[in-house]
């Protein structure tokens, strides 16, 4: 049992989507239209989640807009008093659909940009995207949702950060989240590809803490640093089953979203069981709650309250152990690793594309 | 940022108060975040319109209350505006 309540769900509607980022945050292993919740379920999930203590509800994807019943769904978060927020890449966000969407009470629509270079934007999105993601960003301003522009930093789009903010400014953004590429998944398939310098990173980051200043009141900024060249690592949501909760396409109920990588865990369905049960009893809500888990040098660490540890995804994926020290960190034992990466060579940017498994691969 | 008391403040556009049933709490709901507020918190941003000054609140709340708050209502106001949920018009 724990006392926390969980503020946010990030409700991963499909993993269906139209474009194919190389660092998409979705698993490598994605569901298939068939296997995805039905709308009762995800009606059910709602109700379930504000009787937990959610306030914010994600609706993401995958792209959420290929789901037929995206707008009833947002109905009924407005009806639960949740403040709903759309994570969509623009595409498919036709008139109808914006405005159907602004009359159920949807307040929040976040757009992904993937470079301020049309032509660089539609190859790391590997289809043709630029013209309807403008033209869906004049309709959310048109119709006065509240308006976020997200972009992934990586090794191609780093050196336009100053045109990418710009960009976003004259799109009308009232929040712009710039956060470098995460290496799991998709991500870390392509890290050789993605991986910027660390004077890249540095020459981007004094871009964006003047533009911060000159957009202040304006525009809302946040610039997240690649980990990989942090100290420490992220806290990750603030701790394991703490705040966050993600249900995926097909019913999983997991503790983030990349939480599937660790595939020595099994994750309770929301077919099967309550949220209620699985937030509070579920043995993978529990694994890595509190600190009792946790090795040295984290254990004795007076850190280990400010990050938790870091990400048990990303101690999964490199070291093999969830339960070791995020080797970002450079406490960790393992950081060797991460300074290796860093080092390699850069790869040239041909990516391995995201699909679901059984499309044929592109490029 | 620091308000005064000849400060206008009004929240954030995309800030609403709310409440929470199951925390049984006022809530300042925002893209990507809340604030789970105390009942003075809750008493000063109901009175936040941008329309009256931090001195018009603080004379409400003083007869409410029958202290001076100028300090805390400023400082608190102050806090929000710093975090970008409350603005001076």
């Amino acid at each position: 049992m724990t006392s926390e309540r969980p503020t946010t769900l990030l409700a991963e509607l499909t993993h269906r989507c139209p474009l194919h980022c190389p660092y998409c945050s979705n698993p490598l292993e994605m569901v298939r239209a068939e296997g995805e919740l039905s709308t009762d379920d995800w009606k059910r999930i709602f109700t379930q989640a504000r009787g937990l203590g959610v306030l914010q509800l994600g609706l993401s994807g995958g792209e959420p807009l290929v789901r037929k019943d995206l707008e009833e769904l947002a109905t009924h978060a407005r009806g639960l008093g949740l403040y709903s927020t759309l994570v969509t890449s623009g595409l498919g966000l036709t008139r109808p659909r914006a405005e159907r969407l602004r009359d159920a009470g949807l307040e929040h629509i976040q757009i992904s940009i993937q470079d301020a270079d049309a032509e660089v934007a539609e190859r790391i999105a590997g289809v043709r995207s630029v013209k309807q993601k403008r033209a869906a960003a004049a309709l959310v301003k048109e119709l006065g949702f509240a308006f976020t522009i997200n972009v992934v930093l990586h090794r191609a789009n780093l050196d336009r950060i100053g045109e990418i903010i710009d960009l976003a400014a004259s799109l009308g953004a009232d929040r712009l989240e710039l956060a470098n590429t995460q290496y799991y998944g998709w991500g870390l398939l392509n890290r050789a590809s993605l991986m910027p310098t660390r004077e890249q990173v540095e020459r981007a980051q004094a871009v964006a803490r003047e533009a911060m200043e000159r957009y202040r009141g304006r525009m809302q900024m946040l610039f997240v640093l690649p980990d990989y060249y942090e100290r420490y690592p992220k806290p990750c949501y603030g701790g394991w089953g703490k705040l966050y909760l993600v249900v995926s396409p097909d019913g999983r109920v997991l503790p983030c979203h990349g939480a599937t990588q660790i595939t020595t865990m099994t994750f309770e369905n929301a077919r099967d069981r309550s949220l209620e049960y699985i937030w509070h009893e579920s043995a993978a809500f529990q694994a890595f709650r509190g600190d009792s888990w946790m090795k040295e040098p984290c254990r004795s660490c007076p850190r280990k309250t400010v990050d938790f540890g870091g990400c048990r995804c990303q101690a999964f994926a490199l070291t093999g152990d969830a339960a070791n020290t995020d080797p970002v960190c450079t406490l960790s034992p393992d950081r060797a690793m991460i300074d290796a990466a860093i080092g390699e060579p850069a790869a040239p940017a041909e990516y391995r594309y995201r699909v679901i498994a059984s499309e044929p691969q592109r490029a | 940022m620091e308000l005064t008391l000849t400060s206008r403040p009004a929240l954030w556009r995309l800030a609403r108060l709310d409440f929470d049933p199951v925390r049984n709490r006022p809530v300042l709901l925002y893209p990507e975040g809340a604030v789970l507020l105390n009942d003075t918190g809750a008493a000063i941003l109901e009175l936040v319109d941008g329309a009256r000054t931090v001195a018009d609140i603080v004379e409400l709340l003083g007869q409410r209350y029958g202290t001076d708050v100028a300090a805390d209502v400023t400082e608190y106001l102050s806090d929000l505006a710093r975090r970008e949920l409350i603005r001076d018009v």
